[in-house]
């Protein structure tokens, strides 16, 4: 396997186009975590035309609900969870800003079609590497959602967080099966 | 009669869970170096090396202090516990018991609290309890207790079917076979496969459930059932969903079926994925 490609966050719409499903690659910079619960209280803001938590220009959200950090570590374990819980949400997000999205197992064809409109990457983590992808994650912040627990809207800082891009903007899918 | 304390019980559930959640089990490592020698696909092999290098670091490097759990999410704590007729529990019940014993290994280990106490409205019951716990009343006087931390991502993946006699044992492989498949990568493979066959509705998924128990890699005790479970591992592996649903030969590490009786007119089957963090653990007391 020939060395990661190094990404530096946030991410611009001209990098996502050129990214390719195969390559694997390593984030260097901030980014935000989400689950559903935070994805759908964006969405309601967004339809209710209330005020977001932060500037979805350029982000990338990456979809984990870690685990409880041990005293002195800024996070505990934090693996991917399932990213088509979120299919519903991301189109929208996608077209207000967002182009990066890191999870596991494939998106659904609204957010497919989201990444090809728009210019935005689906990067696929090993779910279950959870402490390995931990020791990449340097800093972790709540900026909302705060009763929502392990399920927070975080800003996190991360070094050579592991992934490959599973889904392109040009329609590459790993997913795909030869029949 | 046997007594056993009731905090005996609440330390030995403590510990299992702590443990189960940050031990990867040995088997399953040598399974999964034995499927990487198999593996020709490159990301496979660059995805296996990653799971075997989160298992070294979770254990901590053999400093207990520096041990993290091997994925965030440390699952709902499911229990088969088989109490001998002859034990008496002192000091409260046996369910109690285990409950405080997740509730207090949730709490020390930092594993994820991923219990709502309400399928609907669900608020987060913040201990990770209630666990599920199967309790079966055997002879003797000893006390099996049985855990598994069993995660969102694979139990989502879990399938039933009543099919019908005439469908018969190809009918059942069939079923089992696209389940996986439609799974894909969800369930994060390389999965261990629980397939449970007859008993009733929730005999079947129940058995799907039990299975993932066995020794990894132990084939069953039933010759013909060995062979269908060696016939469904390759017939799995040759699908090319791979680890993480990226493509590759490395899409289950075994595959598990238990059997039970069932009605003349029945042929339940169930298949209960397990993902490759597979987190059991066994105390007897």
């Amino acid at each position: 396997m020939s060395d990661p490609v190094r990404i530096d966050l946030p991410l611009n719409r001209a990098t996502a186009r050129s990214l390719r499903a195969g390559q694997v690659v390593e984030l260097f910079g901030e980014m935000y975590t989400a689950r559903d619960a935070a994805h759908r209280r964006l969405i309601e803001l967004i339809d209710s035309g209330g005020e977001l938590p932060v500037d979805l220009t350029d982000i990338t959200i990456y979809y984990v609900g870690p685990s409880p950090a041990p005293r002195g570590a800024p996070i505990g374990s934090a693996g991917p969870t399932s990213s088509y819980r979120m299919d519903p949400y991301s189109p929208l997000l996608i077209a207000r800003g967002q182009t990066g999205m890191i999870g596991k197992g494939p998106r659904g064809e609204g957010v497919l079609a989201a990444m090809r409109e728009y210019g935005a990457v689906y990067f696929a983590a090993v779910g279950g590497a959870a402490a390995l992808i931990a020791r990449t994650i340097k800093s972790y912040e709540v900026v909302a959602y705060d009763d929502l627990g392990a399920e927070a809207l975080a800003r996190i800082t991360v070094e050579g967080f592991p992934c490959v891009v599973a889904q392109d903007s040009v329609g590459g899918d790993l997913y795909k099966r030869p029949k | 009669m046997k007594e056993i304390q009731f905090d005996a019980i609440v330390a030995a559930v403590r510990q299992m869970c702590i443990r189960g959640c940050t031990l990867a089990d040995p088997r399953l490592l040598e399974l999964l170096a034995a499927a990487r020698r198999g593996e020709d696909n490159e990301l496979a092999d660059t995805i296996l090396g990653q799971i075997e290098e989160n298992a070294r670091i979770a254990a901590g490097g053999g400093d207990e202090s520096q041990r993290r759990p091997l994925c965030q999410d440390t699952g709902l704590a499911v229990f088969f516990v088989e109490t001998g007729s002859d034990v008496r529990i002192v000091g409260g019940e046996l369910t109690d018991a285990i409950n405080r014993g997740v509730a207090q290994g949730y709490r020390d280990g930092y594993l994820r609290k991923s219990v709502v106490g309400d399928p609907v409205r669900r608020a987060n019951t913040g201990d990770n309890t209630p666990a599920i716990v199967h309790l079966r009343l055997v002879s003797g006087d000893g006390l099996r207790i049985r855990y598994a931390a069993k995660g969102g991502g694979s139990e989502n993946m879990s399938r039933i079917a009543m099919l019908k006699p005439a469908d018969g044992i190809e009918g059942v492989k069939d079923f089992v076979v696209n389940a996986v498949a439609e799974a894909g990568g969800n369930p994060c493979p390389p999965l261990v496969v629980g397939v449970g066959i007859g008993g009733d509705f929730e005999q079947c998924a129940i058995l799907a459930k039990e299975s993932l128990f066995r020794p990894l890699g132990d084939p069953s005790g039933d010759e013909f059932y060995a062979g269908v479970e060696s016939e469904l591992l390759g017939r799995i592996n040759s699908l090319g969903i791979g680890p993480m649903g990226l493509g590759g030969s490395t899409t289950a590490l075994a595959v598990h079926v238990l059997t039970a009786a069932c009605h003349i007119a029945s042929l339940p089957v169930a298949v209960n994925l397990n993902c490759h963090s597979s987190r059991h653990e066994e105390v007897r007391l």
